[in-house]
């Protein structure tokens, strides 16, 4: 099963009240996935000399350590913001640069995202517990995708949880399962790509971004995905500046979006759209096999 | 009338009363796209729903009257017995499925798999339908006046298929076949009793080439 949501505000004036849109969204969408719960949140971007990275650590850290190392040896500005288990770190350095020293030096943890304006928090258990663990109702933002994971594939732990990030500012969250994610997964290793788990949703996530890595757009990326992803799917994914949506062409995976002048949402249900406000009067569609729809400003 | 707010009451309540003590009319508001509502009714009753259904809404219905004043979630009216289910707004996929009786009206559009395996069921349809919609229908009829998706009728045995639209490819054993005067007036009854809007005679129908479903004795070498 698993549920997952989207929502993209057209109204800047709503930004303060993302995260609790998306709250009440996801614990909607417990009954489809009660095993864990992740939201992308995408907000404060910042400048091109800087990036922004979500990391993970398993147990206490010592985060407080991890900031003062990590701005004695990129000789940066860093600013690390604590969240249960997960710090967004701001550092005035090259993206590529943290990374590197984050895996040569810190390979106990874990990068959940990396761009300039996304984070993403997972985490195993039900979506009401990982709402009030995260604070979600404090979070604001511009849009953002959240996940409910009923498991089928694989294990249930925080890296097998949903979204995965697919690359700068991107991620992907999918309900559905992938039949051919073994060969692919194996193919991608060989293109590169850091496949982390044997979990089938990250195989898509990854062919993403290997596909964007080769010089795809978003939506070519995509539409060759319709040939190479082998299985059942809907896919939202997340972008800088907005969502896409696609689903297989047998389309047996549930999707429904809806607009106001407001906002656009998606949602595996209808139920978890009717938590926003005026959703009684938005325009309400299901979105078509095999065609890519997107969002964004 | 009866009213049911499912803000505050839950879906069980409303359908163990519809099953327990059904009389008259019935209202249900604040649906939010709540699963299984109204499901398993068999009593003449008529129930109006004002807003968005989820999943299986009006499954096996028989006899009551349900409209649902918006748009249903998969398989609105599954396994229909008889009576009439009207929705207003679109209808996602497998709607009236395995359908054995009874009338299904949906407005607006439905989307994949619309029919699947009906046995005997009448499904009008305003606008257009999915992909994969009358697979495997078995009995009755179904009419979509706008165009319907790839794969129509695939599998299908003696179920009746009406469309007015285009039709995408024609699904396995699915063809075209003659619409003859009584055909074209046996329509306009079923049209003209669900209050759809649409001319008869510019429909084409659509059933089984036959030629999947029977055994054919000049293939038995290849088993």
């Amino acid at each position: 099963m698993c549920g997952i949501v989207g929502i993209y505000l057209k109204n800047e004036s709503l930004n303060p009240e993302l995260g609790g849109f998306l709250a009440a969204m996801l614990v909607e969408m417990s009954d489809r996935g009660p095993d864990s719960a992740g939201i992308a949140l995408y907000r404060d971007p910042v400048p091109e000399s800087s990036c922004k990275l979500t990391l993970h650590a398993s147990g206490s850290y010592d985060w407080g350590g991890l900031r003062t190392a990590m701005a004695a040896h990129l000789k940066a500005d860093v600013k690390l913001d604590i969240l249960a288990s997960h710090a967004v770190v701001i550092a005035s350095a090259d993206v590529a640069h943290v990374q590197d020293w984050l895996g040569k030096e810190h390979p106990e943890l874990r990068i959940m995202s990396a761009g300039s304006a996304i984070e993403i928090y997972k985490e195993k258990g039900l979506p009401r517990e990982f709402v009030r663990q995260f604070r979600l109702h404090e979070l604001n933002g511009s849009h953002a995708l959240g996940h409910t994971r009923m498991a089928t594939e694989s294990a249930v732990t925080t890296e097998h949880s949903h979204p995965f990030s697919t690359g700068m500012d991107l991620c992907l969250v999918h309900n559905g399962s992938l039949s051919n994610h073994n060969r692919l997964r194996q193919q991608l290793r060989n293109e590169g790509v850091d496949v982390q788990t044997d979990n089938d949703s990250e195989v898509a996530a990854g062919y993403l971004m290997w596909r964007l890595r080769e010089g795809d757009s978003l939506e070519e990326a995509l539409h060759r995905g319709l040939r190479d992803l082998d299985g059942f799917y809907t896919f939202a994914i997340g972008t800088k500046h907005g969502f896409a949506v696609l689903r297989d062409p047998i389309a047996c995976k549930p999707a429904v979006m809806a607009e106001t002048d407001d906002w656009v949402a998606m949602s595996s249900e209808f139920r978890a759209i009717a938590q926003l406000p005026g959703a009684g009067n938005a325009t309400i569609w299901e979105p078509a096999p095999a065609t890519v729809y997107t969002w964004g400003h | 009338m009866t009213a049911f707010d499912l803000n505050s009451d839950s879906v069980r309540a409303l359908n163990q009363h519809l099953h327990e003590s059904p009389s008259g009319k019935l209202s249900v508001t604040n649906p939010g796209g709540r699963h299984c509502i109204a499901c398993g009714i068999n009593a003449a009753v008529e129930v109006s729903i004002d807003g968005h259904v989820g999943y299986y809404c009006a499954g096996m219905n028989k006899n009551a009257q349900i409209t649902i004043a918006g748009n249903a979630g998969p398989g609105v009216a599954e396994n229909i017995m008889s009576g009439s289910v009207r929705v207003k707004g679109n209808a996602s996929q497998y709607a009236g499925a395995s359908g054995q009786g009874g009338t299904l009206i949906i407005e607006g559009d439905a989307s994949a798999r619309c029919g699947i395996s009906m046995k005997g069921v009448d499904i009008v349809v305003a606008g257009s339908v999915g992909h994969m919609s009358g697979f495997m229908a078995q009995k009755g009829r179904l009419i979509i006046c706008g165009d319907a998706g790839n794969s129509l009728g695939d599998s299908i045995y003696e179920a009746c298929i009406y469309v007015r639209g285009n039709v995408g490819e024609l699904g396995a054993d699915c063809i075209e076949k003659e619409m003859t005067a009584e055909h074209t007036e046996n329509l306009k009854d079923l049209l003209a009793s669900t209050g759809i809007d649409a001319n008869a005679e510019e429909f084409r129908r659509y059933g089984s080439a036959r030629k999947l479903y029977n055994f054919n004795i000049d293939h038995a070498d290849d088993y």
